[in-house]
């Protein structure tokens, strides 16, 4: 096995499980904290396909600033850590033998696509996920929404603050 | 790497996000949640890029097929930070409002 089949093996695990976590943590801070954990997780997998500036964004935009957002929600609220009232048993119990379905179906369906049957993922090469490319095709060919996000978070910023004012 | 180890990890995490958004009351780890099933697609899209990139790839070393999902995931990241800053400014007015961040609370918009 080579290095690069150890690495993704273990980022693999290291990202289910701690999603798996987020969703067993009791306490809503300790949720957020194995959540930031995922998406270290998933940032490693970013650079080991060498989208570099994709796995830096992950982590500034997403580790930095959304869960800094979400804890703050939470110390803000001062949830207690038993607080949450628990769904009936046969709730959860539905929920998950849901979820397992969905994934045995897809995962079914997935396994006799012969399209993706033998296809591979280029690791380590290429140059599309470095900054260079990917600026050039951000503000050339999508420049127009490039444009447009920043109308869309204008409007969040203002629902926001009326949202959270009143 | 075959594509398809990639889809299976992609599927496994969106289901973890589809359980815990079936099970859990809080609204706040309903909503880490959703974002967790907003990563696992990210991730697809990349593998999915890297790999028509791939086979590209062999043939001219200087091209840029594929780069598109990588923008439409960085479009996405850029989406998921305007949803985030309004649905907390939602989850924080409801806590106002009814001092729980339950979600069963919110039943009353059925009548």
């Amino acid at each position: 096995m080579s290095t690069l089949e150890i690495l993704f093996y273990a980022l693999s695990a290291f990202a289910i499980v701690s999603a798996i976590m987020v969703l067993v943590s009791k306490n809503p801070i300790h949720s957020v904290l194995w959540l930031i954990l995922v998406f270290f997780a998933i940032s490693g997998h970013y650079i080991l396909l060498n989208a570099q500036f994709l796995a830096i964004v992950n982590i500034i935009v997403y580790a930095g600033a959304i869960m800094v957002l979400f804890l703050f929600v939470i110390m803000l609220m001062n949830v207690k850590k038993d607080s949450e009232p628990q769904k009936q048993l046969l709730v959860k119990f539905t929920g998950v033998i849901a979820g397992g379905s969905f994934l045995t179906l897809l995962i079914a369906l997935v396994k006799q696509t012969s399209q993706l049957q033998g296809k591979q993922v280029l690791l380590k090469e290429g140059t599309i996920g470095l900054i260079h490319p990917l600026g050039k095709a951000l503000f050339s060919d999508y420049v127009v929404p490039f444009e447009i996000s920043s109308v869309l978070f204008l409007s969040a910023m203002v629902g926001a603050v009326i949202i959270g004012k009143k | 790497m075959p594509i398809l180890y990639y889809i299976y990890l992609c599927l496994t995490l969106f289901s973890i996000g589809v359980v815990g958004v079936l099970t859990r009351r809080n609204a706040i780890i309903v909503f880490m949640c959703i974002e967790l099933m907003l990563n696992a697609v990210n991730l697809l899209l990349v593998a999915f890029s890297k790999m028509y990139h791939g086979a590209a790839y062999l043939n001219s070393p200087t091209t840029t097929i594929g780069i598109d999902a990588q923008i439409f995931v960085f479009f996405i990241m850029v989406v998921a930070a305007a949803e985030v800053s309004v649905g907390l400014a939602i989850i924080v007015m409801m806590y106002r409002n009814t001092h729980s961040v339950d979600i069963n609370f919110l039943n009353r918009l059925k009548n």
